[in-house]
């Protein structure tokens, strides 16, 4: 289907018509209810499949340099081709820099939360200290790592490691400190000591303020890792793949990594959502009716 | 010991009970304890990972060598794997002292790159993002379209598009400062726009029906109540804006080939395994990110100041 075909006279009266159709549908998707299943999914992805519309018709019609914003069909076309590199830079950012990273950092923030909550004398002293690291561009470790961990996943995975423990940190000690007294005071009548109130009162307790921080690491680790692997990495990575991929005007595939990089980070997000609400069920941002 | 004797102290926590000198340490106490513990496990750590390449290079032909021997060698190379402490410091500062401030050789001249991008982004991606807010904020139809994505948007890594920005601008002649600007600006985009629709939301119905009351009219709600109760949501996410615009503007500078700006020292250093120099540069990343978030929390103090009873000071 080449657009250039059809002439410049038709075209935009073309485009005008779909927009206004576009905007049309959207506002009538707009009007249903909010809780209904077509108000909340239905609205957003109308209005997506237009916008991969109009990116497409535009970028055809106009022939939009592919450096520049190559359209969608091509995108779709390097995802197919490229699938088997782009399943390996998978492999390689998403299970091991992140997963493992993630892993590791949030275990480690989170039992040193445990470790220190008894202790205000050392909350005191970590916690400034943990409010310094979210404003400081930890990132920028990267070339440290790189050069203590070598190029492969292990030196990605130790920037994920130390840009997710004082988030989840911060969140622990505020979890734990959640359990209100009256709960404290009816474990003690039970006769429990303390570490059967911490796994059957304030864990559980604690568990809404650990998810956040779960769900605010995963963005942070995917983007560790991907900003790291721009500081040296093996030939596999996702971070490698946009770089490299970007420096020799191949944006296809560019754009292909970043589809599978954005997939990867929504689905871990909606995958710590969905553990969340299985395991939170009891909570009121949970709880339905 | 430390800890039964904060223990002590905390459990006595009546402000007119303590002496100066107690409440001073309270204050400062467990901070400067801690503080002192890593710059001790710092020296131990450079120690140990760098005693391999010392005993290798330097002490195995030294017979009869000790552990101060090693100490003082292993606290003094060239390219440490882990320099101590006070080497960053004094690179830290020689290399702000040793040349002129205008020289590419200054870190200072780097910071300035830097923070100058961050803070062009930082202006354009919160007006930008204040723009879209009050667009969704009065059309439903972008509410329920558009706003999903801008949500959305937060799960995905989206610094992965810098590379794109700086060969995209790149090849339209664009160099230098503005595009690392672009993606300091997408950067701070989406958390204050997303901070900013709850915020212009938040006033309640009874709020909103005084001032119907009052007669007041739709700009009138909007500047004199949706504005003013947007602001303590607005200022988080701009602490979190320019922090997120600082790291897209070091990485906005990896991909041109490391020209200036703080980025394009870490790269060098790496490049050239100049630990010391990273990490001098890392020290003035750190200094730069608490100096941004700093002046937003200031600005906040300054505007938020007596607005409401319950506001943190």
């Amino acid at each position: 289907m080449n657009l250039n075909e059809i002439g410049l006279p038709w075209l935009v009266p073309g485009l005008l018509l779909l927009l206004a159709l576009a905007v049309w549908s959207v506002r009538r998707l707009a009007a249903f209810d909010a809780h209904s299943l077509v108000g909340e999914f239905g609205t957003p992805l109308l209005f997506g499949a237009w916008v991969l519309l109009f990116w497409q018709l535009l970028t055809q019609a106009f022939d939009v340099p592919r450096v520049l914003l190559p359209a969608p069909s091509l995108i779709a076309q390097s995802l197919l081709a490229g699938w088997g590199v782009l399943a390996g830079d998978f492999v390689q950012t998403v299970l091991h820099s992140v997963l493992i990273g993630l892993v590791l950092g949030c275990g480690l923030g989170f039992a040193t939360g445990v470790l220190i909550d008894r202790s205000p004398f050392l909350q005191r002293g970590l916690l400034p200290l943990a409010a310094l690291a979210s404003t400081v561009p930890l990132v920028g470790i990267a070339p440290i790592m790189v050069m203590w961990f070598g190029f492969d996943w292990h030196s990605k995975a130790a920037v994920v490691v130390l840009m997710t423990f004082f988030p989840m940190l911060v969140n622990t000690l505020a979890g734990l400190a959640e359990a209100g007294h009256m709960e404290r005071d009816l474990m003690r009548s039970y006769g429990a000591g303390y570490w059967r109130t911490l796994f059957s009162l304030r864990i559980p307790v604690a568990l809404p303020f650990v998810f956040n921080a779960l769900k605010i690491n995963s963005t942070l680790a995917m983007i560790g890792a991907i900003v790291a692997e721009f500081f040296g990495s093996p030939t596999a990575g996702l971070g490698f793949r946009i770089s490299t991929e970007a420096a020799r005007m191949n944006m296809g595939l560019v754009w292909a990594a970043i589809v599978v990089a954005a997939l990867a980070g929504s689905l871990l997000y909606g995958l710590l959502g969905w553990v969340e609400r299985r395991a939170t069920f009891w909570h009121p941002s949970v709880r339905r009716g | 010991m430390m800890a039964t004797q904060a223990d002590a102290l905390s459990a006595a926590r009546t402000p007119g009970e303590l002496s100066f000198a107690a409440a001073q340490w309270q204050r400062f106490g467990p901070i400067l304890t801690v503080l002192g513990v890593v710059l001790l496990l710092w020296y131990a750590a450079a120690v140990w990972l760098n005693a391999p390449q010392v005993i290798e290079r330097v002490l195995s032909n030294q017979p009869g060598w000790g552990a101060a021997d090693l100490m003082r060698l292993t606290w003094a190379m060239d390219r440490p794997v882990l320099p101590a402490p006070h080497q960053i410091a004094l690179d830290f500062f020689s290399s702000i002292v040793d040349w002129p401030v205008g020289s590419p050789r200054n870190l200072l001249f780097h910071t300035y790159v830097t923070a100058s991008a961050t803070l062009l982004g930082f202006v354009m991606g919160s007006a930008l993002g204040a723009l879209l807010a009050v667009a969704i904020v009065h059309s439903r139809s972008l509410d329920r379209s558009l706003f999903p994505w801008v949500i959305a948007s937060q799960t995905v890594p989206v610094l992965a598009i810098a590379p794109i920005i700086i060969v995209i601008l790149g090849s339209m002649g664009l160099t230098g400062l503005f595009p690392k600007s672009i993606i300091s600006a997408y950067l701070c985009f989406f958390p204050v726009t997303v901070a900013l629709v709850k915020g212009l939301r938040s006033p309640g119905v009874l709020e909103l029906e005084l001032l119907h009351t009052y007669a007041a009219s739709r700009s009138q709600a909007f500047w004199k109540l949706r504005v003013p109760a947007s602001l303590p949501f607005l200022f988080p996410a701009l602490r979190v804006g320019i922090a997120a615009g600082l790291v897209g503007a070091i990485v906005g500078e990896l991909p041109t080939g490391a020209q200036a700006g703080l980025g394009a020292r870490l790269l060098t250093g790496s490049y050239y395994g100049n630990t010391v120099q990273i990490w001098s540069a890392l020290v003035m990343a750190s200094l730069l990110g608490l100096a941004l978030t700093g002046a937003v929390a200031l600005a906040e103090r300054g505007l938020m100041r007596g607005m409401k009873p319950g506001v943190k000071k």
